[in-house]
């Protein structure tokens, strides 16, 4: 039980200065934790901070130390574990690229249809699809296209936000 | 008040003072020149030139860990920074609070390769507990004292700002640091009261103790110490330390066990391995105190107090985890202990010293006591007889040597011993002696040192004999470099690969070269004499060379991989069964 590997979704405020993000990918390649995904962006211009949201695996002790690890760097104000703290919304962005002609073309567009993607490039012979969902529904889709002229794809990674009124 | 207009370099100077800073340990180059030009120019702050970057750190360390202060360096851009990187670790890993500061090629040539330059914020990243660059002479003063709060606060650290030679030479405002607050840095200090009162009763209702502490106690200051004094006595329980905790309890206490870990004593480790109750104070299960992790320590129930939450259950599981300052959870547990009446298992605990004497009349430190040859033991024996009583400090280097003056050299007090812990660095002990030393003039301080640890930084004489610091380099020389010559025999069939010291210089005439006195013993006759001109010297450095023996190992020892119940005693205590492949890898 207590070697098992979980994955979890862990949402960090950080003053928004050069070097945090180093900081923080230095933590975790330095200390050999995995990222799965790592997104950040500014969320308060005039306080300068920046959200990351990243997603991470390791047994419940690693899970821990990383938690712990990312609290003590100086720059980091709050570390929230989403996956531990009750229901949360996660969501992922994808471009996804795909050529063909034909039917093959027919059924991208029926499918992107299907997961409420939307076209946001299109020539006579590729689409591009912006689709926005879960991981699941992102690795679907694009797992689909692979059959139906999948060119490339590009993901933000996940950004997540815990349900209810409350705060961060 | 806070609106007068001075130059970069001039607010690191006005920055240092109001921090208290009373020595700054450096090396000039072309992007500090605008600092140094600004040292020149006052009489408050005193500046020691050392002979290498790494030396500058280790001795601020020396000076902060024997005054409880901040230590302060000063380096150049490019190659001064990146000599100071190893000390910067160094600090890091013993929890050492210090600032250093560094030149950096002007704002408009930072990444164009210039000339010196370093992306040294990017280098000592991981490597300091934070690092600035700054970029505007008017964020330069408020930087400065935040990096003295973060040095200091929670898990003491170094903290390194790099500061651009164009940034030194413009004007802007200075802040003085009362009107300065970080953000968002607050370490815990005070401990949830719940979590401290569950620790109590279980110390209360503990047959079979033990106390573990480490260098938080240290770190938390003197009174920290004088806390765990007092809750040790209260309880009657035995106590251990770690390498970093010598001194936090008195070592001339009978409750006082020794030095726990790889070459900790017998009856310590077999505390750590039998006890039901462990107390764990400011130490943080280093792999040179639990041995194999899966053995250590099977039957207990664990407290751990430390101020840093990333230490709590990194390497042990614990049952009672407690963030907080040492000092801070000791006043806390002293009071509710004495608030709730609690008194210890008394019958328990008797039957628990019997057993704790029992591995004590194991007599482990015992070594083969010869005539013929200088043992190094023997050495500092008579080193410890010949301080007892004088106002004193140690440093070490790494090695062997490190290992015999934990274990034989005893320490009353806080603050005393200094000894590159976590990192283990060769080379530390001079320069932190000659910091050790000028922060205390009138104190003997010792470098009990190995030779090839020595030559690491010995070119750091120069700058004891500059500032008549009368350091003492006690080198227990066996012309090898002695614990890798030990992991050789036992680990590696014996083949000394590269661990004999060729063409070792004259120490005595080194010494007289310098300027110093250097003095040699070659037989057991000689050391007490030896020693006893050592101390005699009170102005200049002195350089002692006992011949010891070649061979002699390092013992109690467990070996990598093994639990604290396989400990070697002596040369005729090989290992019972190879060391097993997962335990050889480990270092």
């Amino acid at each position: 039980m207590e070697n098992a590997i979980e994955k979890h979704t862990i949402a960090v405020l950080v003053d928004n200065e050069p070097g945090v993000l180093a900081r923080v990918i230095g933590l975790f390649s330095g200390r050999g934790y995995n990222i799965e995904s790592l997104t950040v962006a500014e969320v308060n211009n005039a306080e300068h901070l920046s959200r990351i949201t990243l997603v991470t695996s390791g047994t419940r002790m690693i899970i821990e130390q990383i938690k712990a690890q990312l609290g003590r760097l100086v720059p980091v104000h709050r570390v929230h574990d989403l996956t531990d703290e009750g229901p949360s919304v996660e969501r992922e962005l994808a471009l996804v690229k795909v050529a063909g002609t034909g039917d093959r073309r027919i059924e991208a567009l029926r499918l992107a249809d299907i997961f409420q993607a939307k076209v946001v490039d299109a020539t006579l012979t590729s689409f591009i699809f912006e689709l926005t969902g879960t991981t699941e529904q992102v690795d679907d889709f694009v797992g689909l296209m692979g059959q139906l002229g999948l060119v490339e794809a590009s993901r933000t990674g996940v950004v997540a936000m815990s349900k209810g009124p409350a705060a961060f | 008040m806070s609106e007068q207009k001075l130059t970069g370099a001039q607010i690191v100077i006005k920055a240092l003072k109001d921090q208290g800073v009373d020595i700054i340990f450096g090396y000039p180059g072309g992007a500090v020149l605008p600092i140094y030009d600004a040292l020149f120019q006052q009489n408050d702050l005193k500046h020691v030139l050392v002979r290498h970057e790494q030396a500058a750190v280790h001795a601020a360390e020396g000076y902060a860990r024997s005054t409880g202060k901040v230590g302060c360096v000063l380096v150049t851009s490019g190659p001064g920074a990146t000599n100071a990187v190893t000390g910067l670790l160094d600090a890091l890993c013993d929890s050492i609070p210090l600032v250093c500061l560094s030149g950096q090629v002007p704002t408009h040539l930072i990444g164009n390769d210039a000339f010196q330059e370093a992306d040294t914020t990017g280098i000592t990243r991981p490597c300091t507990k934070h690092n600035y660059l700054v970029k505007d002479v008017d964020n330069l003063a408020r930087t400065l004292h935040e990096a003295f709060y973060v040095a200091r606060s929670g898990r003491p650290g170094p903290v390194l700002v790099d500061i651009p030679k164009d940034v030194q030479f413009a004007d802007g405002t200075y802040v003085p640091p009362a009107e300065v607050k970080h953000k968002t840095y607050r370490p815990q200090v005070k401990a949830e009261i719940a979590r401290v009162e569950e620790a109590v009763e279980l110390i209360a209702n503990a047959k079979r103790p033990v106390f573990y502490t480490g260098g938080g106690v240290i770190n938390a200051g003197p009174f920290a110490a004088k806390l765990l004094t007092q809750f040790v006595k209260t309880t009657g329980f035995p106590i251990t330390s770690t390498l970093m905790g010598l001194g936090a309890f008195p070592a001339s206490d009978n409750q006082w066990l020794g030095m726990v870990g790889m070459h900790g004593t017998y009856e310590a480790n077999l505390a750590m391995y039998e006890c039901d109750v462990m107390i764990n104070i400011g130490a943080r299960f280093d792999d040179r105190v639990t041995g194999k992790l899966s053995a250590f320590s099977p039957g207990s129930k664990k407290i751990h107090v430390d101020i840093d939450p990333s230490s709590i259950n990194k390497n042990v599981a614990v049952d009672i985890p407690i963030v907080g300052d040492c000092g801070a959870v000791l006043e806390d547990m002293l009071r509710i202990w004495k608030a709730r009446a609690k008194s210890p298992d008394k019958a328990a605990l008797k039957e628990w010293w019997g057993k704790v004497e029992g591995w004590r009349a194991r007599n482990c430190l015992n070594y083969n006591r010869t005539e013929s040859v200088i043992k190094p033991q023997y050495a500092l024996e008579r080193l410890r007889e010949a301080l007892r009583g004088k106002d004193h400090y140690i440093t070490t280097e790494v090695g062997q040597h490190q290992m015999w003056a934990a274990q034989f050299l005893p320490f009353d007090q806080p603050n005393r011993w200094m000894t590159s812990g976590g990192l283990g660095t060769m080379g530390y002990g001079l320069p932190a002696a000659i910091g050790a030393q000028l922060a205390h003039p009138d104190a003997i301080v010792v470098d009990v040192s190995g030779e090839a640890s020595f030559l690491m930084n010995m070119q750091e004489i120069g700058t004891a004999v500059q500032y008549r610091a009368p350091v003492k380099i006690f080198i227990l020389n066996n012309q090898y470099m002695g614990m890798v010559r030990q992991w050789q025999e036992l680990l590696h069939g014996s083949r000394y690969s590269q661990s004999y010291s060729e063409a070792l210089p004259d120490f005595v005439k080194l010494a007289e070269a310098w300027g110093c006195v250097g003095l040699r013993a070659t037989t057991v006759a000689e050391v007490d004499q030896v020693i006893e001109k050592m101390l005699a010297v009170t102005d200049r450095p002195c350089i002692v060379d006992i011949a010891v023996d070649q061979k002699e190992n390092c013992f109690p020892m467990i070996p990598g991989g093994k639990a604290h119940n396989e400990i070697l005693f002596g040369p005729d205590d090989s290992p019972s069964d190879a060391t097993p492949e997962d335990g050889m890898v480990l270092v």
